[in-house]
């Protein structure tokens, strides 16, 4: 605890490749939660020993598949209600990962946790420059109170440049859900 | 590869064509040999020699058209046909455990469970689900009258579908393996098993038709539009407590009172009749934990020591299969202060062993954990449900 300031966590973690389970890399990070302003973000530094895998090929064939679509990329339901996702679909599905931790930071207290549960619908939002962009409708699942939250999410994404999201907001309920 | 149709006009033809069978180098396969002019001819031709041949045939006036144009898309057509079929008869007349099922399906597979292995498995109707379904427990019993028995239950929150695919796969398990394993074999000559796969039928049925994400009952609450009470906060240990919501929209409402979901009162009203019930173990997802109470406060169970060293022995015997890591600890410790929740009511009921699970994965699928992952997490999870239930048998009171 903090006096006025608010509350700090210095965290020992490990993380875990998703797609390669033996690619661990330790980690340390603070975090501080900030008193009074709770729409604030928590404050969060780290630190990582060594270095993250490089993806610089695969990013390549994922941007020049999307590039050289005809029509913008459009789809729903990833993954599908038994689980399943399209491999062509399995970058999108990880980019929004990406983008929905940023929301989830974004949003986070010391009483929340957040996953992203589906995409509901992405739709590919056409540019004229070197960027791909997304307009993600997902479904957050919170898990202290066990809500499943619609939320939108802008996100912006070049194998150089990384993720950005440039613009999210949470959606409300529709009544029967 | 293409196959060709060679019309030959006349019988100089025919010999033109019967010389062009003996150039083995072209390596063509006559599916229809030449023999007559009024007979076609039928020839497969490999990519390679596709230019050669029909060159001879043009420059030598004889009429041909190309009967398939590439013959390995209609193989990998064919080979997939074979799959989807093959697929078909085995949901027909086998259940096919690497899936997700309907709830009918999942009914049927119960009755089937029952029948195939009359001996040891019957199925009981413990009570009704608020919109009147059945809800089928399975009893694993050697016979005796009067057994001790454990209970384990899944399903209670709909959208967890590992958890009801897990607990037939489960009930498969019980039931071949007994005369086979050592342990399950002296486990059942002792104490009966009471498997309730689907503890919220009505729930899982919404997630097929209408929302995959649901995971209330579906009760009517008077003075409100929302439906549905979350039954693992609806038991009566810690009831209306922290952790729980008054607001019948929340994904965590309590409901009106304790018990007032029929699907848990049928279970409450089960396990006190029985009066021998030493274990109740209940499946959930997700985040790979292994739980014992207490979730409506945050003080310690007073069998502590022995319920977190079981659970430690169980998350390491789930490890041990295919690596799969779980933490052990009490609810309030490992997840949240929740009250109302099941395995506190079972403790202070007297049932010692109360253990909650939450299975596969941590959050990357989340509820909507791939079908090819149920047996593994099954599989895991057996093992881990073994080593309580031995511990169980092994230590009666």
């Amino acid at each position: 605890d903090i006096d006025n300031v608010g509350r700090k966590y210095h965290l020992k973690l490990v993380l875990e490749d998703i797609l390669e389970k033996d690619n661990i890399v330790n980690c340390t990070a603070e975090i501080l939660y900030h008193l009074g302003n709770k729409n604030a973000a928590p404050d969060v530094d780290f630190t990582i020993e060594g270095e993250l895998k490089n993806t610089d090929e695969q990013d390549n064939i994922f941007y020049n598949r999307i590039k050289s679509l005809k029509k913008e990329l459009v789809a729903q339901n990833i993954p599908d209600s038994h689980g399943n996702v399209p491999p062509e679909m399995e970058p999108i599905r990880l980019l929004a990962r990406v983008a929905a931790g940023y929301v989830a930071w974004q949003n986070s207290t010391e009483n929340t946790r957040y996953e992203l549960a589906q995409i509901k619908d992405v739709r590919q939002v056409k540019r004229s420059d070197d960027y791909l962009e997304f307009d993600y409708m997902v479904l957050l699942h919170e898990f202290v109170s066990q809500e499943i939250i619609p939320w939108q999410m802008r996100v912006l994404w070049h194998p150089q440049h990384g993720v950005k999201v440039t613009q999210n907001s949470r959606q409300p309920k529709p009544a029967e859900y | 590869h293409q196959v060709l149709r060679i019309k030959a006009s006349n019988e100089e033809q025919i010999e033109k064509l019967q010389l062009l069978e003996t150039l083995e180098h072209l390596q063509l396969d006559f599916w229809l040999n030449p023999s007559t002019p009024a007979q076609p001819v039928d020839v497969r031709v490999p990519f390679n020699s596709l230019q050669a041949v029909k060159v001879f045939l043009e420059s030598n006036n004889i009429e041909y058209s190309i009967m398939i144009e590439d013959l390995q898309v209609i193989l990998d057509e064919e080979k997939q046909d074979m799959a989807n079929s093959q697929q078909r008869e085995r949901s027909s007349s086998t259940f096919s455990y690497g899936s997700y099922h309907s709830l009918a399906s999942i009914y049927e597979e119960l009755d089937n469970l029952a029948y195939e292995h009359s001996s040891i498995v019957s199925k009981l109707k413990i009570g009704e689900s608020y919109e009147k379904q059945p809800l089928y427990v399975l009893k694993f019993s050697t016979g005796g009258t009067n057994r001790s028995a454990i209970w384990i239950d899944a399903g209670i929150h709909s959208r967890e579908w590992v958890t009801q695919a897990s607990a037939i796969w489960i009930a498969k398990k019980i039931a071949s393996d007994y005369g086979s394993d050592a342990s399950i074999t002296s486990l059942l000559e002792k104490m009966d098993v009471f498997l309730l796969a689907v503890t919220n039928p009505d729930g899982y049925e919404f997630t097929h038709t209408t929302n995959r994400m649901w995971r209330k009952t579906r009760s009517k609450t008077q003075g409100s539009l929302c439906v549905g009470v979350d039954p693992n906060r609806n038991w009566d240990a810690g009831f209306g407590g922290p952790g729980a919501s008054s607001n019948p929209c929340s994904d965590s409402y309590h409901g009106p009172s304790a018990n007032s979901e029929v699907e848990v009162k049928s279970i409450v009203d089960f396990i006190t009749n029985h009066g021998k019930i030493l274990a109740f173990l209940t499946l959930h997802s997700y985040s790979q934990l292994l739980m014992y109470p207490y979730g409506y406060k945050c003080t310690e169970p007073a069998d502590y020591e022995e319920l977190d060293t079981l659970g430690n022995a169980a998350a390491s015997s789930i490890y041990s299969l295919y690596g799969t890591t779980y933490k052990v600890g009490s609810i309030c410790s490992t997840i949240y202060q929740a009250s109302g929740g099941s395995i506190d009511w079972s403790y202070d009921y007297g049932i010692k062993y109360s253990f909650a699970l939450e299975l596969r994965d941590t959050g990357d699928y989340g509820f909507l954990l791939p079908a090819s992952q149920i047996i593994p997490t099954a599989e895991e999870t057996w093992l881990g449900l073994k080593t309580i239930m031995e511990h169980v048998r092994d230590n009666p009171y």
